[in-house]
């Protein structure tokens, strides 16, 4: 509950420093087995970790898949889009 | 048709049939990614730099196949698709080619190496995106019940794809 009057105090830094996150949003066409795939070749996540971001997104309709600075979001967000994943960015 | 695996490769047995549904629907898929791009600045484009602007997809096929890259921001989505449409048509059309390429002519068996059982993945899903997007498929759609041709094509790249990943282990990127 503090977290806004803090970031108001230090200006502008604290919200460049806030990272970004790359979300897969659920579809109902790609395959469960085929996004465990996909997430484990791209972020290279473990079975059991990609499965859980997975199932996280078949149930909860999105998940949170990879942080870090904008750019390299961007580039995470084309890598899903050219697998096919249904993937956008945004700050955290 | 089914794939297996065969030694370190992943066999493929399609016959005619399959060949001609197959390439029928990777060149429908190749005329949808080549469809026209608006290009405000066709020297730029000529030479390989970024168009002045990339208008977004103006059907929901295409749409899903080259999603925004932001929610809520029309201007970074812009920026974000000035830079990386073209990138991303190329990659979408490569594999498409490939798999294209790779089809036995009038059916038989042929093998794939890891960089051609990637490539038949993302080109399969691909497919699986324009046809479901489409026939506007839900999670609740019953592939069974329906007497839809293009809805049993669907439901058959959903299957053969499925057969493929149960013959491969991810490679993980790092």
């Amino acid at each position: 509950m503090t977290a806004p009057a803090q970031i108001e105090e230090t200006g502008t830094e604290e919200i460049v420093d806030r990272p970004w996150v790359t979300i897969v949003w659920n579809d109902p066409i790609n395959l469960m087995s085929y996004v465990t795939h996909v997430l484990i070749e791209l972020f290279g996540y473990s079975m059991d970790k990609a499965t859980e971001l997975m199932l996280q997104v078949h149930h909860e309709g999105r998940a949170v898949v990879s942080d870090g600075t904008r750019e390299q979001m961007e580039a995470d967000v084309a890598r899903c889009h050219a697998k096919g994943l249904w993937a956008t960015l945004q700050q955290d | 048709m089914r794939f297996t695996r065969h030694r370190k490769q992943v066999r493929a047995n399609p016959d005619e049939f399959e060949v001609a549904l197959l390439s029928k629907l990777a060149t429908e898929l190749l005329d949808l990614i080549d469809a026209p791009e608006v290009s405000d600045d066709p020297l730029a484009e000529m030479v390989g730099m970024p168009p002045g602007e990339v208008h977004p997809p103006d059907n929901e096929v295409l749409a899903r196949l080259l999603p925004d890259a932001y929610r809520g921001d029309p201007e970074a989505t812009k920026e974000f698709r000035r830079y990386t449409d073209s990138d991303l048509r190329q990659a979408k059309r490569a594999n498409a080619k490939a798999l294209l390429a790779s089809l036995p002519e009038g059916g038989g068996t042929f093998d794939l190496d890891r960089d051609l059982v990637d490539v038949w993945l993302a080109s399969l899903n691909d497919m699986r995106l324009a046809l479901g997007t489409a026939l506007d498929v839900t999670e609740d759609t019953d592939l069974d019940a329906d007497d839809s041709p293009t809805l049993q094509v669907y439901g058959w790249l959903g299957w053969l794809q499925e057969s493929l990943l149960s013959c491969v282990d991810p490679r993980p990127a790092h």
